[in-house]
């Protein structure tokens, strides 16, 4: 084997040598990187008639997409309600429905290949991240749907028809692209029956509060308070809601803003030491260690009084709740006299995101779909199915809703104007993981709130400082 | 040459070159595939590193090296590393340890003149097994169970009747990692008890009676017969090990509160890297984590191929 031209090793080492030799992204990039982004840009523009009856003129007869979360809502929404309608409408477009439970992990390849759905329920943990979306210019601007006359009424524009934070929600630079269909609220949730049963009352100061915890620590009936211990978002939400209470919803905004200190100031650090006084005192036993679910069961089975959630808990928890637990939901109490805001103040906001992909092939039926959405019809529809509220004005009017969601909705109403919400949690996700690691620590008694402040105030200042990724403002 | 006629000049070309095809005929199609699922991925990482891609742009922008400066500062990716570190000194040790125990015991740890396992062997060598068949995912959903804080957790549930405080297995960031450590070895004895049984059961019976007659005891049959004898298996398990090391990710990620928490408590590298590409859609940076990763593997592969270096024992 001496005259041997080729050996074994020889031939592979070769090989390997001109698999890592090949120009970075030239012959084999088919697998991971980004492809060009030629097939996107050399699609014709996909007009149809404008007419009455198609105000945004969509072409009656290519089909599209529409891609949905099959999470805590389930798809059937999608399919018995919102594409029946679409369809009454324009009977010749076909639809192809989609669901599943990883958004970015079925959809993300398709947006890198420049080959996306139309419409995408964008949204569960598995969600893509916007901020990237927007970056890169795949979300479709949604203005002229904003301005559109409304499924239900050619004379009432759709902006007209829908809650105004939901637009300004739904805009990032200033460009409304994304649609929040649901509407959440968030307060303290309890069982009117174990209230009314220990004369337990609805708490309005946070004195009234900490003296109700410490009644029904003593009556043994049930631990006062918790939360979804392994989720510190839950509580973390409170915290901030407080926050503004406190100081008003500027608050949010420069913590959204990620301003220089926002994390350090007075209303930010009050209302975290009175949460982890109450966690230090008031949380049930373990309460660190479950996740939303053990925690909302323990609640259904009367082990403790209280916990924070939004309003899909009634609908979360309607296979394990008594059929006379009572879901009932309170707004959280005042926390001194100085308050910025009144009592009733809630934390609500639009949420459940939608946005029709910019460089699919039909995007306006996309557009066309999110107006069927926002019909009354469709929206009433919607709320009564899956237990939620709908950003569309009036459209739970006349519906049957659960106790819980009745509760909901008439602290909606009673807040008024006076509604909080921050915006950091889909601008920055990792700093929304930061402050849930940090917030857990704080109730667990590991952090003090000072350390707390700090260590989520560096992040913020890190994020801001990172080139690569995106800044919001509002 | 067989039949012992000169060899004409050109003759040897040729067939070199036939042989050659023949090899590449062979070789072409595992080579391709390895270049296109392996090399090419490889490649692509280092250059998305240097990108500040977010996974979905057509056109992602280059960076340099400033992915990686930014990682050198990153403090929860340095504590995955130390996390990573600490599993692949412990992991391969207790998990080799608590294996040639079991395996010893299974094969010639039994009472008795003879050579033989303890009493009811066979069916200990079935349930060691066990664990090993399950999927990590099933593993990790398992243990959270195992490990709840409250009354019905398996472990906290007796500790709560005893009227002593549940200790948070998973809940309290100076214990969750060695919970998850238990986990790990808890899944891969089995498999080792298997390969070392039937590295045991390939040394000569005769040794081991030979030593007895010495008058060796248990402890010195073990120490002075079955591991030298079983150095080749112990070492290539010892890679293995230090490869999955390196690896931990699913039983991090599902079993965990906060992916790899609480509080990045229990963070490995390859979920800090998932976290950065599919959560913060950070694609060029978690390439650049995943370019590290690559490197402190390399250099583990090689760090462990010199160190086993050893005589082979014949028999």
């Amino acid at each position: 084997m001496a005259d041997h031209p080729l050996s074994r090793r020889g031939l592979l080492r070769s090989a390997a040598l001109a698999g890592l030799l090949l120009p970075a992204g030239g012959a084999l990039s088919a697998c991971a990187s980004p492809s060009g982004g030629g097939t996107t840009a050399s699609r014709a523009p996909t007009l149809g008639a404008r007419t009455a009856a198609n105000p945004l003129a969509i072409p009656e007869d290519r089909p599209f997409e529409v891609v949905i979360f099959d999470g805590g809502f389930g798809d059937a929404y999608a399919r018995d309600i919102h594409e029946p309608l679409f369809k009454k409408g324009h009977p010749k477009v076909a639809i192809k429905h989609t669901a599943t439970k990883e958004i970015a992990k079925t959809l993300q390849p398709r947006f890198a290949g420049g080959d996306p759905p139309e419409f995408v329920n964008n949204s569960g943990s598995n969600a893509m991240d916007f901020g990237a979306l927007a970056q890169d210019g795949q979300l479709q601007d949604l203005r002229e749907l904003l301005d559109a006359p409304s499924w239900d009424d050619p004379g009432v524009k759709v902006r007209d028809t829908i809650l105004p934070s939901a637009i300004e929600l739904g805009s990032y630079d200033g460009v409304f692209s994304v649609l929040n269909y649901a509407n959440t609220v968030w307060g303290i949730w309890y069982s009117k029956k174990l209230f009314t049963a220990n004369d337990w009352e609805v708490p309005k100061t946070w004195d009234d509060f900490t003296s109700l915890c410490e009644k029904i620590k003593k009556s043994g009936e049930a631990a006062p308070f918790t939360y979804a211990g392994k989720h510190p978002f839950y509580i973390y939400e409170t915290i901030l809601t407080l926050a503004a209470k406190i100081g008003g919803a500027g608050v949010l905004t420069s913590l959204d803003n990620l301003e220089d200190g926002a994390w350090k100031a007075e209303p930010v650090t009050k209302a975290a030491t009175a949460f982890a006084d109450l966690g230090a005192k008031y949380l049930m036993r373990g309460t660190e260690g479950l996740d939303h679910i053990q925690t909302q069961t323990a609640q259904n089975k009367y082990q403790v009084a209280m916990l924070p959630c939004g309003s899909w808990l009634e609908n979360e928890q309607k296979d394990s709740t008594p059929a006379d637990f009572g879901y009932a939901m309170f707004p959280l109490p005042s926390f001194d006299t100085s308050d910025a805001l009144p009592y009733g103040t809630l934390h609500s906001r639009p949420g459940e995101e939608s946005f029709v992909a910019a460089r699919s092939a039909n995007p306006r039926a996309g557009m066309e779909y999110m107006r069927a959405m926002l019909s009354k019809d469709g929206a009433g529809r919607f709320t009564e199915l899956v237990s939620t509220l709908t950003i569309v004005n009036g459209a739970a009017e006349g519906r049957t809703l659960k106790p819980g969601l009745q509760s909901a909705a008439a602290a909606l109403k009673t807040a008024g104007e006076h509604v909080t919400y921050f915006r950091f949690r889909q601008w920055y996700q990792e700093l929304h993981d930061e402050v849930a690691a940090a917030t857990g620590q704080l109730m667990a008694g590991r952090l003090k709130v000072g350390e707390w402040a700090d260590r989520i105030q560096r992040k913020s200042d890190e994020v801001k400082s990172d080139t690569s990724v995106k800044k919001f403002t509002r | 040459m067989a039949d012992g006629r000169p060899r004409r000049p050109g003759r040897a070309g040729r067939e070199g070159f036939v042989r050659a095809r023949f090899i590449t005929g062979f070789l072409a199609a595992p080579v391709l595939l390895y270049l296109v699922y392996v090399i090419s991925p490889y490649a692509q990482a280092f250059s998305i590193a240097m990108t500040d891609w977010r996974g979905v742009s057509a056109a992602p922008r280059f960076v340099g090296l400033a992915n990686f400066g930014r990682l050198l500062g990153d403090g929860v990716f340095w504590r995955a590393v130390g996390h990573n570190a600490l599993l692949l000194v412990l992991l391969p040790l207790l998990t080799l340890a608590i294996a040639l125990f079991f395996a010893f015991l299974l094969n010639a740890g039994g009472q008795g003149g003879g050579v033989a396992g303890v009493w009811g062997s066979g069916f200990y060598r079935v349930v060691f097994f066990f664990p090993q068949v399950l999927a990590v995912a099933i593993v990790a959903v398992l243990f959270q169970q195992v490990f709840r804080p409250d009354g019905s957790g398996m472990l906290n549930g007796p500790l709560i009747a005893l009227g002593l405080e549940p200790v948070g297995f998973l809940s309290d960031p100076g214990v969750a990692f060695w919970s998850i450590l238990a986990v790990l070895v808890w899944q891969a004895v089995g498999f080792y008890v298997v390969l070392f049984s039937a590295g045991m059961a390939s040394i000569p019976r005769e040794m081991f009676e030979a030593a007895r007659i010495d008058g060796a005891g248990r402890v010195q049959l073990f120490a002075r017969v079955t591991l030298p004898l079983l150095w080749e298996t112990v070492q290539v398990g010892w890679i293995y090990l230090g490869i999955a090391a390196l690896d931990v990710f699913a039983l991090v990620w599902v079993m965990t509160a906060e992916h790899g928490g609480p509080d990045h408590s229990t963070t490995v590298m390859a979920a800090e890297v998932y976290r950065n590409a599919f959560q913060y859609f950070k694609f060029g940076y978690a390439s650049a984590m995943g370019v590290v990763l690559f490197f402190f593997t390399v250099a583990f592969a090689v760090l462990a191929l010199r160190l086993s270096r050893r005589e082979r024992i014949e028999f």
